[in-house]
């Protein structure tokens, strides 16, 4: 097979199984767990952006719940702002005429009035990027425990923010906020577009992986790894390792972002349970759990601890398990399991069969 | 703001900020001896005082503050040989890492064993009701306990530190970890009383501070983040300037419930961490260039 | 030849109340091979991370073609044609052989962010030259055979070549090479100069700092001599070798 086409191998390995799972689960009746795998989808964006950030630019955020939050709920409060006192204004009715605030109806058959979901899209991407730039700057001069600290220290912000602004539902949240258009279908938690929103989700997964892969496979994503091997060298390289830090910090926010937007139109709300330190940690613990470079590994274990932890097995420990993880990982198997010696040579297996990205083995080109 | 005003908002912020300072100083004994952040920190407050709440029920209060003192310096060791001590030389991020997954662990457990109910513990002398009136300000007795207690704590540590000879020892240790093991001092017991040591000031605190601000097994965190700026304002390492740091950040906070909602109050050390680790990391006490070779 | 590439202008840096770097001054003639030795704390090490913009100087300044380079960030400075190795090696060790060098093209490539996500066309092409030149560079110096090995698992004397390719990979004007010979044997050492002299053909100038005297004597245009920090003596190998001053820095009465 020509050498180019041979890396999207995985991916349509990993599109097979997709159709497959959906297949399996809507045979045996059991749509239910559509939802919480659809959901996992979502969650693997952040984890997603977040393995490119602390893999591959060596960065540990602990905040990656913040930017969450910040697509989440300005989608949220656009779409739910209510427009109708304003009707009758020049502007909105304009807005109206392109498409940009558009009408529903709610529950009770009343008319309401707020902003298209593809433009609150739009904008929260917008003030997710302006943020990230804003913090990232004076963040990404940090290393270690400061680094960790300034971005729990972020997380924790934007959590009590949430907490206590009238606006953004306080502790309770936003709740009403209508799905997302699509292409003809609509990304909401209606029963009957379940398995659309599953493809939907999983598709949306699917061209994150392609983009990330593609980025690690270019000369910026060559940058990047030699930024998290050696900085110093990196630099003397000509890289600017502060540009490509922020440009990876900025990356990262991006997908937890759209992470947290395209979550809340499915579940038609977000709180601020979404926004906690917690959710942070776990997406740190998943992504090192995988093996902190390893775009497969963090999408299994992002699929399969997220499916257990909605499905409500750990119960009342799921806090705990996911510490229990952490540890675990960081003390035992600090590469990863997928990356533990025994099943090394199964990873490499598959690596030469698929051409996975990842380490270089010997008698492989190296290029890319 | 009436002098009385104003000297309420004083004295609380005082006594809140002497507990962060006591915080800051546990992070700084093991982050001397050690060079790790133990994000655990909080949790040793609020273990502290839960076993003293559970004890007090049976014991008199001296006696079952001493026990959880006790028991806390144990679960200190305990994490030094579970999770430390046979480490060698890990890089920076996993201990980050692995002390955050402690503190969870550790936060967890509280919640089953003491479930999510608030609890207090009894006030030292009188009830909550009773006060006494300094200088037109109206407090309670607890508070004249967290400042002494807190007094007690700072300058029974530099006595120690600077008189004994296994306090010398573990300043040896921070200092030149090689040189002091020449001198046939033993690295990792030193770290095991650094994590003892965190963990008996931080129960003590955590009991003397629970009748006024009660406790509940998720205080940990918000705790150790305070904390964690404290030592940080006082540039990280340096003890003495933890106290005065504490104090800031205390009266800051205090001060602050003047003009904003009580919601925002938290954000404000928060904001004080960011702007801290943003401009200036060494802290207001620290050495500028030193801290910027430092490899964290 | 008698162009100046690099000019050093009494630079100083200092460490606490120590005197790293004092007021020293040297230049590299363009296309020569000029070294620095001294004992050890003579301040070399120090000297060419304020030239390459790792540490900021306290005074002086540093010119590359009559251009002020002093104060720069590194990447910078790489940009404009100065690359160095490292004493120790900073190899990217999770990444392959070829991919090491392959970051060396970084300055001379363009493709970005934005067409590294979408993967764009015109970026293949670039990729392809970039592992082309980089694989000429391998068999150049030798390490072809080990192109898609870990850098990491490399014994150390073909470590300190592939930080060499490397370094090649930026296409350098000048090459700062910090100890190149440290921690090699006889032969290494004998390949290593046959290496910088190849160097000096292609154009290069080479500024380096080097321990082993046979081969800093061997290959130098020029030397210059560091003891606590001062430049003592400078000037070709054989007025150095006579240089009283220097004998005695070496052989007597001096401990560094």
């Amino acid at each position: 097979m020509h050498p180019r086409l041979r890396k999207y191998l995985p991916i349509s390995g990993m599109l097979l199984l997709v159709v497959a799972v959906q297949l399996i689960v809507s045979a045996s009746g059991a749509n239910y767990y559509l939802t919480q795998l659809t959901m996992s989808a979502y969650y693997s964006l952040v984890i997603l952006g977040l393995c490119l950030l602390m893999g591959y630019a060596g960065q540990i955020s602990l905040g990656q719940a913040g930017f969450f939050a910040i697509g989440g709920y300005s989608s949220a409060v656009l779409t739910t702002i209510d427009l109708v006192p304003y009707s009758a204004s020049e502007l909105v009715v304009a807005l109206k005429r392109f498409g940009i605030v558009v009408e529903r109806q709610d529950l009770y058959g009343n008319t309401l009035l707020s902003f298209a979901p593809w433009l609150a899209f739009i904008a929260a991407v917008i003030l997710t990027v302006c943020i990230a730039v804003v913090i990232g700057i004076p963040v990404i001069r940090l290393r270690g425990h400061y680094l960790a600290m300034a971005t729990l220290g972020f997380g924790l912000i934007i959590y009590r923010i949430v907490l206590g602004t009238g606006f953004l539902g306080e502790a309770d949240g936003i709740t009403g906020v209508p799905g997302f258009p699509l292409f003809g279908w609509e990304i909401s938690g209606s029963l009957s577009r379940r398995i659309s929103n599953y493809y939907i989700a999983w598709i949306v997964v699917l061209l994150a992986v392609l983009l990330a892969m593609n980025l690690i496979r270019s000369r910026v994503g060559r940058a990047l790894r030699s930024i998290h091997g050696s900085e110093e060298a990196a630099r003397a390289m000509g890289i600017d390792t502060a540009q490509y830090k922020l440009a990876t910090f900025v990356l990262s926010a991006v997908f937890a972002s759209v992470g947290g937007i395209l979550l809340t139109h499915y579940n038609g709300g977000i709180g601020p349970s979404e926004v906690s330190s917690m959710k942070s940690v776990r997406y740190v613990a998943i992504v090192a759990v995988g093996g902190m470079d390893n775009l497969w590994g963090a999408l299994l274990m992002s699929t399969v601890l997220n499916f257990l932890s909605l499905r409500g097995y750990f119960g009342s420990y799921d806090d705990a398990v996911f510490a229990a993880i952490l540890l675990v990982i960081m003390l035992f198997f600090p590469d990863g399991l997928l990356r533990a010696p025994g099943l090394r040579n199964l990873a490499n297996l598959g690596r030469k069969l698929l051409s996975f990205p990842g380490r270089a083995t010997k008698g492989k080109s190296g290029n890319g | 703001m009436s002098f009385d005003q104003f000297f309420q908002y004083f004295l609380s912020g005082i006594t809140s900020g002497s507990i962060y300072a006591i915080v800051a100083i546990g992070f700084n004994i093991i982050y001397n001896t050690t060079g790790i952040i133990n994000f655990a920190q909080g949790e040793f407050l609020i273990l502290g005082g839960m076993i003293g709440i559970s004890l007090s029920s049976f014991l008199p209060i001296p006696l079952a503050i001493a026990a959880a003192v006790v028991i806390t310096m144990g679960v200190g060791a305990l994490i030094d040989f579970l999770f430390i001590r046979w480490l060698k030389n890990p890089p920076v991020l996993r201990l980050v890492i692995i002390t955050i997954g402690l503190s969870i662990l550790i936060r967890e457990s509280m919640l089953h064993v003491w479930d999510e109910k608030v609890r207090t513990l009894r006030h030292f002398t009188g009830t909550e009701v009773s006060s006494v009136k300094i200088l037109g300000a109206y407090i309670s007795p607890q508070v004249l306990w967290v400042l002494g207690i807190s007094a007690v704590i700072v300058i029974a540590l530099s006595l120690f530190f600077r008189l004994t000879l296994v306090g010398r020892a573990m300043r040896a240790c921070a200092d030149n970890r090689s040189a002091a093991r020449l001198c046939g001092i033993r690295a990792s017991r030193m770290v095991t009383f650094s994590f003892m040591l965190s963990a008996a000031i931080g129960a003590l605190a955590g009991c003397v501070i629970s009748p006024l601000t009660q406790t509940q097994y998720n205080m940990g965190s918000g705790l150790a983040i305070k904390g964690f700026t404290v030592a940080i304002l006082g540039g990280l390492g340096n003890s003495t300037a933890a106290v005065i740091a504490g104090l800031i950040l205390g009266l800051l906070e205090a001060f602050s419930i003047a003009v904003m909602p009580l919601a925002y109050i938290d954000a404000v050390s928060i904001a004080v961490l960011l702007v801290i680790l943003f401009f200036r990391p060494s802290g207001l006490f620290g050495d500028r260039e030193a801290s910027a070779l430092k490899e964290f | 030849m008698d162009e100046i590439l690099l000019e050093v202008d009494a630079l100083s840096r200092s460490f606490g109340g120590l005197k790293a770097v004092n007021d020293v001054s040297f230049a590299v003639p363009h296309g020569s091979i000029k070294s620095v030795i001294g004992p050890n704390g003579a301040g070399k090490t120090t000297l060419f991370n304020l030239i390459s913009g790792m540490l900021p100087c306290h005074s002086g300044t540093v010119r590359k073609n009559g251009r002020t380079i002093t104060g720069l960030q590194p990447h910078k400075i790489a940009r404009l044609g100065i690359c160095r190795t490292f004493q120790t090696t900073k190899l990217f060790a999770r990444m392959s052989v070829l991919e090491n060098v392959m970051v060396g093209r970084h300055t001379v490539t363009r493709a970005g962010f934005l067409s590294g996500l979408l993967n764009l066309p015109w970026t293949w092409k670039e990729e392809r030259e970039i592992g082309q030149r980089a694989m000429q560079l391998l068999e150049t110096l030798g390490l072809a055979d080990s192109a898609s090995e870990s850098a990491a698992n490399l014994p150390f004397g073909k470590q300190r070549l592939l930080e060499i390719a490397r370094a090649l990979a930026t296409e350098p004007s000048l090459l700062l090479l910090d100890e190149p010979a440290a921690g090699l044997n006889i032969y290494e050492t004998r390949e290593m100069a046959d290496l910088v002299l190849k160097i000096r053909e292609w154009g290069i100038t080479v500024l380096l700092v080097e321990h082993d005297m046979s081969l800093v004597m061997d290959i130098s245009d020029e030397i210059v001599v560091l003891n606590y920090g001062r430049k003592v003596a400078e000037g070709e190998p054989q007025q150095i070798q006579r240089d009283p001053e220097v004998i005695r820095i070496y052989l007597g009465g001096d401990h560094a």
